[in-house]
């Protein structure tokens, strides 16, 4: 489903700010494989999906989804492929504009816009159908300004609009670390659903090592611009944190340093 | 103060409100919906003006040379936007060069730095001869691009203008061309500023190079009005474009009665600039001054 061959990425070349984010990372994902990405602060994890999404150029290799390659494809035009959901609860969702206008949005990804109604009645329905399989009300406020909804919310939302046009690849960045520890755990328990019952494709970016194990079918960890750790099957369901740990001290000949990552365990 | 005059130049207020209310929805379309602050209004205004009155005295019909000047309003906010999203230039930037451009093109159209156009002698739809006529002529001009604006913000393209101008990293995500939407978004703005321009020309009976200085502050200072008012009242689309209307109007009300009071003419724009940068500063300071007047609400998921 996707293919990620050698890419390089230098931010500021050429300058005392200059910083090698990506040192040729490579890895196939397999249709209905979720991947959990784990690593520390400028790691390259987060640079990687958006390396995937299109945010910026790579300076070389090549990343090919379903088999059409989009290296050279503007972020707009991969949207069509991509579900994503981002760290900070504000980006994903409009929020000077009501809940189904949003998930209409969603719905136009990958289709070309035209000068008919952006609503239909139909569609109207079936919003708030894909809505109630939150369990948050939702559907009885698709009227609503998102701005008014809290971040759980608007995380909860962006991921129905992830989903409610069936992408290729769901690349959740760090969906849940802006979310306090209750919220963050019902983000979690949705994106599984969402991924499961629509068969998703998946990377999930995350700062947490337990999340990490126990959410995906296969886990990788980035350090200094590589893949040094890449776990998947029977090996996967029995890893702990102390494993993980180890394994990162033996890959990388240092000791795991995110703060974040550790006080989460 | 002269009471009876004041209200005598009230049916002059409501006219030029009217006419004005035309590019204060051209505002609108940048500064709200697409948030750019687009400083071409200062040209485009002129240029408008410019294009309808030498293609009026050159013989043209009035209505076909209205077109014409929505166009020529259209091509500089595409110049504004393709300065922009082609060349990166920031978005006040792009406006500011178009603008000082548009300068040098207007005086090339007009040919000297004002031209006049008598209603006596053409065809005109509103001069400020005929008060009643040009309130209808305005009134209609308004709520028919009301209408149009509301239908075309209601559909999938008008929305995902809405998606740019509300957040772009949104947009891109779902597949919109944001760069694209920009330029639209600047295109249609512009076409209703040179618009505007155009029916202000008639309505004074000339075309002037400098008539547009100034001109985004007014359209500001309508839309702000209109929100300071109406904001609670109208959470409609439509409604909101029909309250920068009435916003227009109440700033030429405003302006003929602070004339009234003996204000210079000449000192009608420091005026215009401190109301437009206070009712600016009131979001601002409110959220300064309580800080839970307006909660975002975190918890709760």
């Amino acid at each position: 489903m996707l293919e990620v061959k050698n890419i390089h990425k230098t931010f500021n070349a050429g300058t005392v700010n200059e910083k090698i984010a990506l040192d040729g990372v490579s890895f196939t994902l397999e249709d209905g494989e979720f991947v959990t990405i784990i690593g520390g602060n400028g790691s390259g994890k987060s640079t990687t999906l958006n390396a995937v999404a299109g945010v910026f150029p790579v300076d070389s290799g090549n990343i090919i989804i379903d088999g059409i390659d989009v290296t050279k494809l503007p972020e707009y035009k991969r949207a069509k492929y991509l579900g994503r959901v981002f760290q900070d609860p504000m980006i994903g969702t409009a929020g000077n504009m009501n809940i189904e206008e949003n998930l209409a949005l969603a719905y136009r990804r990958g289709k070309s816009r035209k000068l008919r109604w952006a609503i239909t009645a139909k569609e109207r329905e079936f919003f708030k159908s894909q809505l109630s399989t939150l369990g948050l009300g939702l559907e009885n406020r698709v009227g609503t300004k998102v701005g008014l909804l809290s971040g759980g919310q608007r995380q909860a939302l962006t991921l129905i609009m992830a989903s409610i046009e069936k992408p290729k690849l769901l690349l959740l960045d760090e969906h849940t670390a802006a979310l306090d520890p209750k919220t963050a755990a019902k983000v979690l328990e949705i994106s599984d659903q969402v991924i499961h019952d629509n068969n998703l494709t998946a990377m999930m970016v995350t700062h947490n090592m337990r999340d990490a194990i126990t959410h995906g079918t296969r886990l990788m960890m980035f350090h200094e611009g590589k893949i040094i750790l890449d776990i998947k099957g029977e090996d996967k369901k029995k890893l702990t944190v102390e494993d993980l740990l180890h394994e990162f001290e033996k890959a990388s000949g240092e000791e795991f340093t995110s703060d974040e990552a550790l006080l989460s365990r | 103060m002269n009471i009876i005059s004041l209200l005598k130049s009230l049916p002059g207020s409501v006219a030029q409100g009217l006419l004005w209310g035309v590019l204060a929805i051209g505002v609108y379309i940048t500064y709200k919906v697409l948030d750019y602050s687009d400083m071409t209004v200062d040209g485009s205004m002129a240029t408008g003006a410019a294009v309808c009155v030498m293609l009026v005295t050159g013989g043209m019909n009035v209505y076909l040379a209205l077109v014409i000047a929505t166009l020529a309003g259209m091509a500089a906010g595409l110049i504004t936007s393709l300065i922009h999203t082609v060349l990166g230039i920031p978005a006040i930037l792009s406006g500011i060069l178009t603008q000082i451009g548009l300068y040098s093109i207007n005086m090339r159209i007009l040919g000297k730095s004002n031209q006049a156009i008598s209603v006596d002698k053409y065809d005109l739809i509103v001069s400020l001869r005929h008060i009643p006529a040009a309130i209808i002529v305005g009134a209609v001009f308004c709520l028919a691009i009301i209408a149009i604006l509301y239908w075309f913000f209601g559909t999938e393209v008008g929305q995902s203008i809405r998606a740019t101008g509300n957040n772009p990293n949104m947009a891109r995500a779902q597949g919109i061309n944001t760069d694209f939407n920009k330029v639209l978004g600047l295109m249609l703005s512009n076409g209703l500023v040179g618009l505007a321009g155009a029916l202000y020309a008639q309505y004074q009976g000339s075309a002037d190079v400098n008539m547009g200085r100034g001109a985004i502050v007014i359209g500001l200072a309508a839309i702000i009005m209109s929100e300071v008012i109406f904001g609670k009242l109208f959470n409609n689309f439509a409604l909101k474009l029909f309250a920068v209307v009435l916003g227009s109007i109440l700033y030429f009300a405003i302006i003929a009665l602070v004339l009234q009071l003996g204000m210079s003419t000449t000192d009608l724009k420091l005026f215009s600039a401190i109301v437009v940068a206070l009712f600016l500063a009131v979001p601002y300071l409110k959220a300064k001054f309580h800080p839970n007047a307006h909660k975002g609400g975190k918890e709760n998921a």
